[in-house]
């Protein structure tokens, strides 16, 4: 039989309770990523310009490919730029 | 003996009867041949029935013209490229203009361009010919051509849609 715990706090503990990420694509069932929509395609890009991993996007693989071939075909056509600073 | 009809096949299909071609034609003595040099068209005869095997992609062109050029000068150099499609029997879906648009970069020291977006439905051989064409014209910054595959092609129908509406 446990003992019940001695500690006491006088504020309740905040166990900070980590968001789930998920993949939009396949949460809000979107097959196809529009290289011609650089507005979209921006939320995938720091400030410099440069794709954002999938352990801060949440991205699951298969979208995150298809994110950064978008990226690429848009940069191709100066839809988005290669290198800046302080996009958006 | 009835008139051919065309089969739209999809990409397993397509290679399964390229596949088949030998064994269909020395086998069964079915007539089945590549018509003429220029197309990719195949015919396939099986009983009384004639078919045409539609080997049609669906791409899509963006390219950018020089901001140089005036209204009527950037409207004839993006008929040419059309015309030069509609030449090689690929069947026209949209094109859209979207006008004078700044770059991300430069290119070639211009800040803006006019681009211009192409959807068609075409044999693969006229690609190459069209990029070349476009490498060949001074007044195209850049370009890039797309196949839309299933997925892609529902989203090119439904964005048209909605321009249409717009």
């Amino acid at each position: 039989m446990a003992a019940p715990s001695e500690i006491r706090y006088l504020t309740p503990t905040t166990v900070d309770v980590k968001k789930k990420k998920y993949c939009r694509f396949k949460k809000s069932g979107i097959k196809y990523i529009d290289y011609k929509d650089p507005e979209f395609l921006k939320k995938f890009l720091n400030e410099q310009g440069k794709i954002l991993p999938r352990r801060i996007t949440g991205t699951s693989l298969k979208y995150q490919r298809r994110v950064a071939q978008a990226v690429k075909r848009a940069r191709h056509l100066a839809l988005l730029p290669f290198v800046t600073d302080l996009m958006k | 003996m009835a008139p051919p009809k065309v089969l739209s096949l999809d990409k397993t299909q397509k290679k399964l009867v390229l596949f088949c071609h030998v064994l269909v034609y020395s086998y069964l003595c079915t007539a089945f041949a590549k018509c003429g040099s220029t197309s990719n068209k195949y015919l396939l005869l099986i009983t009384n029935q004639t078919y045409f095997i539609d080997f049609m992609n669906q791409y899509e062109t963006v390219f950018i013209l020089t901001p140089v050029l005036s209204d009527v000068q950037m409207k004839e150099a993006a008929d040419k490229f059309v015309n030069y499609l509609k030449e090689k029997g690929a069947e026209i879906i949209n094109t859209e203009s979207w006008g004078l648009k700044t770059l991300a970069y430069p290119i070639q020291k211009k800040t803006s361009g006019f681009y211009q977006m192409v959807e068609y439905k075409a044999e693969p051989t006229v690609i190459a010919k069209l990029e070349l064409q476009m490498r060949r014209d001074e007044r195209v910054l850049r370009y890039l051509t797309v196949k839309n595959e299933k997925y892609a092609a529902a989203y090119a129908e439904k964005r048209r849609n909605k321009n249409k509406e717009a």
